[in-house]
């Protein structure tokens, strides 16, 4: 089957991306004033403004690296700049997103204050968003974006509908080169033994087993009662899933009927080589979506049962709902209705179709339900405490 | 109209497809070999919350994808709703 074509910005490294942005980049929580300020003074940038980056040590302190790093250099980034407290941790987060051949500059406060900094990356910015602006989309294959997928405020209808929709797109996807994603370590608690069976090779089966008993262990050892209410949600449960083993039975329908999965990567790592990762993460929306859009993803297909409407400031995360009654009172959260699939009316194949025409539009430029409302949930997932 | 939903001819509940009134007679459709399903609700089953296809007894399997997906805590009779109050997690707990 050939691939499909779409206008995308082909980068420095050759990755493609389907958005423009110029991103003012916070080192740490205590830069996010001054990033605003310029993102305010110089339009068509965007402050990604965050909780944490002072005094993370360890693991914890590299997953932060990585996601900051990550993020200025996915594809749908054309030019950043970072601003952090002080130069050393600045300068790291700037030589990492230049590795992509991409424009980059830090600026660093102490010693000279918001005002001057504000100012100084102003001028920067206004440079970056001005050449940015005169970039011009080219043809590119849509095998060559990397997707991630993850669902929420599930219920039983994502399991009969919009879970198995984004399957289909995800066997389409991969069989013609693509490159993909999926997670949420915990929501795979009931289902684990149909994933395992999607693990390419033995070592890759042991890879996903280690970091799945490893997030149940997090789990039972932090745990004060058997985590009803949390997972499954209040929301899942007003939607009629009773149990997570029965939540997680529904999430897995998203990998498909036929891809089986190449590797395991940690959060914010990016794929290697195209096909279908596993990659592990939590199963709060915006957490996972930063850590995805961090490894690189481009779009983000988001099956919803009760409506959720979470949107990231990097990727577009198109939503889908199979929930008639989701799509009555929250259409505007909504990219993609597969409702009909419920009375027989729509098969999956064909809600898959619907999907990857709605992938194809959103790549050519088309917003999302959720960059038009506005939605730019941007979540650092925090292994533990600070020093 | 369809009512209900079954995944695989091994599960021992349907998912509601459309909100189901009290003592209406249903039709379900299995999504593994497309067989037509009958059941007659005893209580109301809103879009999306499963009713029972048997009688189960507490310590029972329920069964959907043809996985098993919790147990039985309380005795529910077949047409019944089976949701939070009767079914639990064999995970976690």
């Amino acid at each position: 089957m050939a691939t499909r074509k779409i206008l995308g910005y082909r980068r420095e490294n050759g990755a493609v991306g389907v958005r423009n942005h110029v991103v003012i980049l916070p080192v740490d929580d205590i830069s996010n004033a001054a990033c605003e300020a310029v993102a305010n003074n110089i339009k068509g940038t965007m402050a990604i403004p965050h909780a944490y980056g002072r005094l993370q040590f360890g693991e914890d302190l590299e997953l932060h690296f990585r996601t900051i790093i990550g993020t200025g250099a996915n594809a749908n980034v054309a030019a950043v700049i970072v601003i952090g407290i002080e130069a050393g941790w600045t300068k790291k987060i700037v030589d990492g997103i230049a590795k992509t051949g991409k424009p980059v500059f830090g600026f660093s406060i102490e010693g000279k204050g918001d005002i001057r900094t504000i100012a100084d990356a102003s001028y920067k910015a206004k440079e970056y968003v001005q050449w940015a602006s005169e970039l011009q989309r080219t043809e590119c294959d849509l095998s060559e974006l990397y997707i991630s997928v993850k669902c929420g405020e599930s219920d039983t209808t994502t399991g009969l509908s919009s879970c198995p929709t984004v399957g289909n797109v995800i066997d389409k996807h991969c069989a013609v080169g693509g490159t993909a994603s999926f997670g949420e370590t915990s929501e795979l608690t009931g289902a684990e033994h149909i994933v395992a069976a999607k693990a390419a090779n033995e070592e890759v089966r042991k890879e996903f087993f280690a970091m799945f008993e490893d997030y149940t262990k997090l789990v039972f050892d932090q745990k004060t009662n058997d985590l009803s209410e949390s997972q499954p949600t209040k929301g899942n449960i007003a939607g009629g899933l009773t149990t997570i083993e029965e939540k997680a039975l529904g999430n897995v329908e998203k990998l498909g009927k036929k891809t089986k999965f190449i590797g395991c990567l940690p959060p914010a790592v990016a794929p290697t080589k195209p096909g279908l990762w596993f990659m592990d993460t939590s199963s709060a929306a915006a957490e996972a979506v930063t850590l995805w859009a961090a490894s690189g993803a481009v779009i983000h297909l988001f099956p919803t049962g009760q409506g959720n409407v979470i949107g990231n400031p990097i990727e577009p995360v198109i939503k889908l709902t199979g929930n008639p009654k989701t799509m009555a009172t929250m259409s505007e959260h909504i990219d993609v209705d597969v409702s009909k699939v419920l009375q027989g009316e729509m098969t999956i194949d064909e809600a898959g179709d619907v999907l990857l025409d709605m992938i194809v539009r959103t790549a050519n430029g088309r917003y999302t339900a959720a960059e038009a409302l506005g939605h730019r949930e941007y979540s650092m997932t925090k292994l533990y405490r600070s020093a | 109209m369809i009512h209900f939903l079954t995944h695989d001819t091994e599960d021992n509940v349907g998912v509601a497809v459309v909100d189901i009134e009290a003592g209406a007679d249903c039709i379900g459709r299995n999504l593994s070999d497309n067989k037509t399903l009958k059941a007659h609700s005893e209580e109301a089953i809103p879009l999306g919350h499963k009713i029972a296809l048997k009688d189960f007894k507490v310590g029972d399997d329920v069964i959907k994808y043809a996985c098993v997906i919790g147990r039985i805590s309380a005795d529910v009779k077949t047409g019944h709703h089976v949701h939070t109050q009767n079914l639990k997690t064999k995970r976690w707990a």
